[in-house]
């Protein structure tokens, strides 16, 4: 997950240490930095889908990375609707994917199929 | 009970803070991100002295001087509604609800979207976002992107990102489509990267912007730029060519260029695949100002400001009794223009607050914060002057008609 990480920098230099910590996206156990938001620490694993769109089902990811577009709405520890890029990480959270939703409501018509 | 209230922690929204507190102010700062800064935290680039403009550190330094002064933070904190009631504003986060007489609005700017086929693939996202995971979480966008949409912040942030070591294969137009009109039409660009064009070391990008003064040459250079575009800061730049879509499977694989003719219409068959694993969609910043809609303050649509403004004086009042704006909510320009307005509000403020003998000082905050306009290193407007004048003529016309009545 180093390499995604841009540890040390032309400019800015080296990033402060932070302490690392545990967490699971999807079941899965993933390592990030303590405090920064669930989105950067699940791209620097290599993961950039977050949710599912509700009806269609297509994967999504972040947009905006500053909480406008709720684009990268996820579950955190049970609690829906939650945005990524705003959520700061921490030890044992277990974070889901929404998942598409029933649509029992839809355009049937044969021209909108 | 707070002597005032500011909503955002940006350049604007902390040297209010900071000027409220030195003023004997009691101010508190609620944002809705982790951390103090805003659109300030990603930005980064040399300035013509050669020292390097760091907005991480300067976003550490105002927040430091503001909680030296006592300032109070809320961070991780969304308002939702705010109203006036029996004199007071009332202010609604999801934690608990606040009051105070003076309400500062200095939320900033969104980034326009630019609908682009394909556009909800992971691996998609606004420029600034990219630019945020770059240089202040210090995470790679990707390994290799491409940009829709030029402009003077994604030409900035272009080089931002080379600088971090991801590799940007191509600085290019989305097509041309009802939604896309300006951004995407190669002369209206040409206009507009004139404006960045000093921070260019390309000489093409240079001699061509003493050259395009006028309307005509512009056209001409439209016309006459290279296929293959030129490069800036060795990052290709295509005014010839569009993105028609972008691909991939279950995230971004890549786009389709396609090269477009003068007036933006796509040239058939020349379609060709850039590989890439994001890709980043800049269309623009627009003042963020829902807040103060909901608030009940009169709009105007000055293009030249970036869209639709809060009515407010040169003193970053409004109409309302105790609701000030500052910052990007009232225009799009730099961060160093944003603080200097801050200041001004900061002032205003504690000016409504019965602190006495302000009104010089006013005036030179106002007189600084014009300028620092007429210094600013990145106009993101070319017009702005004139779009700040429509403003306060709008101001002034309202001001006459209140006083009729």
């Amino acid at each position: 997950m180093t390499d995604r990480r841009i540890l040390d920098h032309p400019i800015l230099g080296e990033q402060k240490s932070q302490k690392e910590i545990s967490f699971t996206f999807n079941q899965k156990e993933y390592k990030g930095l303590q405090g920064e938001p669930i989105a950067a620490a699940l791209l620097a694993n290599g993961v950039r889908t977050l949710r599912y769109h509700e009806e269609s089902g297509t994967p999504r990811g972040i947009y905006c990375n500053i909480g406008h577009c709720f684009e990268c709405r996820v579950i955190i520890n049970g609690k829906q609707g939650q945005r990524a890029c705003l959520t700061p990480l921490e030890e044992g959270m277990v974070i889901e994917s929404p998942a598409p939703l029933p649509t029992p409501v839809r355009d049937w018509r044969y021209e909108n199929a | 009970m707070h002597n005032g209230i500011i909503i955002g922690a940006g350049p604007a929204g902390l040297t209010a803070a900071v000027t409220c507190a030195e003023n004997g102010l009691d101010v508190i700062v609620l944002d809705e991100y982790m951390r103090a800064g805003g659109r300030l935290l990603g930005q980064l680039y040399e300035q013509p002295d050669g020292k390097w403009w760091n907005g991480i550190k300067e976003s550490e330094r105002l927040f430091q001087q503001a909680v030296d002064l006592g300032v109070q933070f809320r961070f991780g904190t969304a308002v939702s509604n705010i109203e006036y009631l029996d004199d007071m504003w009332v202010i609604y986060t999801e934690k608990e609800v606040l009051q105070t007489s003076n309400l500062l609005l200095a939320t900033g700017a969104a980034e326009s979207p630019v609908p682009v086929p394909g556009w909800t693939l992971p691996g998609v996202m606004s420029v600034g976002a990219a630019q945020v995971m770059t240089n202040v979480h210090r995470v790679k966008p990707g390994e290799r992107g491409v940009i829709i949409g030029i402009n003077v912040l994604s030409a900035a942030i272009a080089m931002e990102l080379q600088l971090a070591g991801v590799e940007v294969a191509s600085l290019t137009l989305p097509r041309m489509s009802e939604v896309t009109d300006v951004e995407a039409h190669p002369k209206e660009v040409m206009d507009s990267l004139l404006h960045v064009s000093h921070m260019a070391p390309s000489p093409f990008v240079k001699l061509g912007s003493k050259f395009m003064k006028g309307d005509f040459m512009k056209k001409m250079g439209a016309a006459f730029y290279p296929k293959n575009g030129v490069k800036m800061w060795d990052i290709p730049i295509q005014l010839r060519k569009a993105v028609i879509e972008i691909y991939g499977e279950n995230q971004v694989e890549g786009v389709t260029l396609a090269t477009i003719n003068s007036k933006g219409d796509v040239v058939p068959g020349t379609e060709e695949n850039i590989a890439a694993d994001f890709v980043c969609i800049a269309g623009g910043l627009y003042p963020l100002a829902e807040l103060a809609a909901i608030a009940g303050c009169p709009f105007y649509l000055v293009e030249e400001l970036g869209g639709y403004v809060p009515l407010h004086s040169e003193e970053m009042e409004t109409t309302l009794d105790g609701l000030y704006v500052a910052g990007n909510i009232t225009g799009i320009e730099g961060a160093k223009v944003a603080a200097a307005q801050g200041h001004v509000a900061g002032l205003s403020i504690a000016r409504n607050n019965g602190i006495r003998s302000l009104d010089y000082k006013i005036m030179d905050a106002i007189q600084h914060v014009k300028t620092t306009r007429d210094h600013a290193y990145i106009q993101f407007h070319p017009q702005i002057q004139k779009g700040r004048s429509k403003i306060q003529d709008q101001w002034n016309t309202y001001q006459r008609n209140v006083q009729e009545v």
